[in-house]
């Protein structure tokens, strides 16, 4: 059992950053190309050129398009009409149709973004080729991603991953442990001691506690040296506000385990939380889109200001009083779930 | 010393205990005897403290199970009837883990568990969760004895252990009784009855008799048979029929028939005969603990 509680984090940690990708890549194209001309060729070719696009066909027809689609071998349909290049080189006027599979709808909004980029700097470069003249003054954008330049996914996936890998060993160990001595027995002998319900339950949350910071060490490490994560923050602030939080996770495992009686309920239970807080965390998707009554519900998700505050210190490296926020609500919930934990369980069958 | 004075308690609809009363003496072994279902272990978790009656008292040593439950922690020996053993932890370490919870250690309090303890000695390495039940029973027995109690309570310690296992066990609790430690113990077993200082017989949450298991058996108020034959399902069908029966049970491989004293062996013998039945033996026996349950349940 021993090795599985490391081991398994460990790998969690490898094969989910590795794999939880935001960046879409591999988007099938067909080019329905009416125009023949070596101005359509140039922007085929431009797109095929491209990292995110997989050129399936060049073809005419958009029944034949479009039976690909049904059969999930293309994403995009591209349709450059018949006077494209004529159109171009008189300055008239032109229309290209994208046509996206919008059942993954990010991929196909990425997707039409990418394609639009890329027709954009196409029909820029055209321009400037022929020499024909703009009407309207172009505007230039500057972009600048801060904290993470190279927009590395894994900069921001992994402390948020590191965050699942420690709330889920914490939540489920404290949450399997009492409930777990209620099915064997074992309770009972326990109740009938002189020992005190506070030294109980800090003799349960300690072990747990220690777990969990060499788990996060574990994770740490290998997010600063295998994924170099950089870490801008304050290594004692990140950790003590892990200790803060593990102690407010182990107070819930705690809390289901004593209103639970076997563990398959405590297991029901615990999954219900977590499925909830994970999917309301900012995790995957960003809290400020999500409707006001949603975001309104986050402010009582342990996990959205631990992957707010590992993030913010890790990337941002933002100050204890950047942060106040967070502390001052994860420690209040850590006060008011222990002490609940504290009441429900009862030296009494 | 226990003490219980009408205590009741009832789960919903269902009433455990109805104004069960009874006292055990200092350094007594006491058995409660009776069926599943009697309220046994309600009794015992009342006792505990684990569990608060809905009406009555109960005191151990003069300490209300109420009001004084700490103090009643520290001088109570708790064995539940499923042995709470951490079965991830060896003999040893479960044996540590319970003295330091009741701030003790194994060494100061040695000598109450040395008898029991050597048995277990050559497996003080092992997981208790690899031990026979024997061992379990003994070990869970050590557990609850390490911090020096002066009440044992034990709630069917004899239940799914070898025979073997439950003679030793005895052995052990008349020695531990020689110490001066009270002792209630609980059992379904009849023959167990017997080695007990007194009894209370048990069923439905009421006491049906106290008593010596001697005085129990002696005022067993009907003349007893003892009918043996070759057939015994068709002897004890007949003898339910028989006249002056009062009851009829299997017993083993024989029947123990009850009846007034008016009935003689040949009356017996003709009926059977009469029925059928070949190759009877018949003879008065006295009543045993069992017989004595059996009178009472009907």
């Amino acid at each position: 059992m021993r090795p599985i509680l490391f081991i398994m984090p460990v790998m969690q940690l490898v094969v989910l950053s590795y794999s939880a990708d935001f960046t879409v890549t591999n988007i099938n194209i067909y080019v329905e190309d009416h125009d023949h001309s070596s101005m359509s060729q140039a922007l085929t070719q431009k797109i095929a050129m491209s990292d995110y696009f997989n050129l399936i066909e060049v073809g005419n027809s958009y029944d034949e398009a479009y039976q690909m689609v049904e059969k999930n071998k293309v994403d995009v349909i591209l349709t450059i009409p018949q006077n494209f290049s004529k159109n171009m080189h008189s300055a008239q006027p032109t229309e290209i149709s994208i046509f996206a599979d919008a059942i993954n709808g990010t991929k196909a909004g990425i997707s039409l973004n990418y394609l639009q980029n890329i027709i954009a700097q196409f029909s820029l470069e055209e321009i400037e080729k022929t020499g024909i003249q703009m009407q309207i003054p172009g505007i230039e954008t500057n972009k600048r991603d801060w904290y993470n330049p190279d927009l590395n996914y894994k900069f921001f996936m992994v402390p948020g991953i590191l965050v699942l890998l420690v709330t889920i060993i914490a939540l489920f160990l404290s949450g399997m442990n009492i409930v777990r001595e209620k099915e064997i027995g074992t309770i009972e002998q326990l109740n009938v001691t002189p020992i005190r319900k506070y030294q109980f339950i800090i003799g349960k949350l300690l072990p747990f506690l220690i777990i969990g910071m060499i788990e996060f060490t574990i994770g740490l490490i290998i997010a600063l040296f295998w994924f170099k994560v950089p870490f801008e923050g304050n290594f004692f602030l990140i950790y003590g506000f892990t200790i803060l939080y593990l102690i407010l996770i182990l107070g819930m495992g705690m809390f289901i385990s004593t209103i639970t009686s076997s563990q398959q309920q405590a297991l029901f239970l615990a999954w219900f939380f977590m499925v909830i807080f994970i999917l309301m965390s900012g995790l995957f998707t960003p809290i400020e889109s999500m409707p006001i009554w949603a975001q309104n519900f986050t402010l009582f998700n342990p996990i959205r200001y631990y992957v707010e505050v590992i993030r913010l210190v890790m990337l941002k490296g933002s100050g204890i009083s950047n942060i106040l926020m967070h502390v001052s609500a994860v420690a209040g919930s850590a006060i008011l779930i222990n002490v609940m934990a504290m009441i429900s369980y009862k030296k009494t069958a | 010393m226990i003490e219980v004075h009408n205590i009741s308690k009832s789960y919903g609809s269902v009433q455990a205990l109805k104004e069960l009363s009874f006292k055990v003496e200092e350094g007594q072994l006491y058995g409660l005897i009776g069926p599943d279902g009697a309220g046994k272990t309600t009794l015992f978790r009342i006792l505990t403290t684990l569990l608060l009656a809905d009406s009555g008292e109960a005191t151990m040593d003069g300490l209300d199970v109420k009001k004084n439950y700490k103090k009643i922690r520290k001088m109570v020996g708790y064995m539940p009837e499923r042995f709470s053993l951490y079965m991830d932890l060896t003999v040893e370490e479960n044996l540590n883990f319970f003295a330091t919870v009741f701030q003790t250690t194994v060494e100061e309090n040695y000598h109450l568990i040395h008898d029991i303890y050597q048995m277990l000695e050559p497996f003080k390495k092992r997981k208790a969760g690899d031990l026979s039940g024997g061992m379990k029973q003994k070990l869970a027995l050590s557990c609850a004895l390490i911090h020096k109690p002066r009440i044992l309570l034990l709630d069917e310690p004899t239940t799914g252990v070898d025979p073997v296992s439950r003679k030793e066990f005895w052995e052990m609790l008349k020695k531990l009784q020689q110490s001066g430690l009270t002792t209630l113990v609980s059992t379904p077993f009849l023959d167990e009855a017997e080695l007990c200082d007194e009894v209370a017989l048990v069923q439905n949450g009421q006491i049906l008799k106290v008593d010596s298991p001697h005085n129990i058996a002696m005022a067993y108020p009907h003349r007893l048979w003892q009918v043996k034959s070759g057939a015994n399902y068709k002897t004890l069908k007949i003898l339910k029929e028989f006249d002056h029966k009062i009851s009829a049970f299997a017993f083993g491989n024989v029947v123990h028939l009850a009846t007034n004293s008016e009935v003689s062996e040949e009356m017996i013998e003709v009926h059977l005969k009469q029925n059928g039945v070949e190759h009877i033996q018949i003879k008065p026996i006295q009543a045993g603990i069992e017989d004595v349950f059996m009178d009472l349940m009907q």
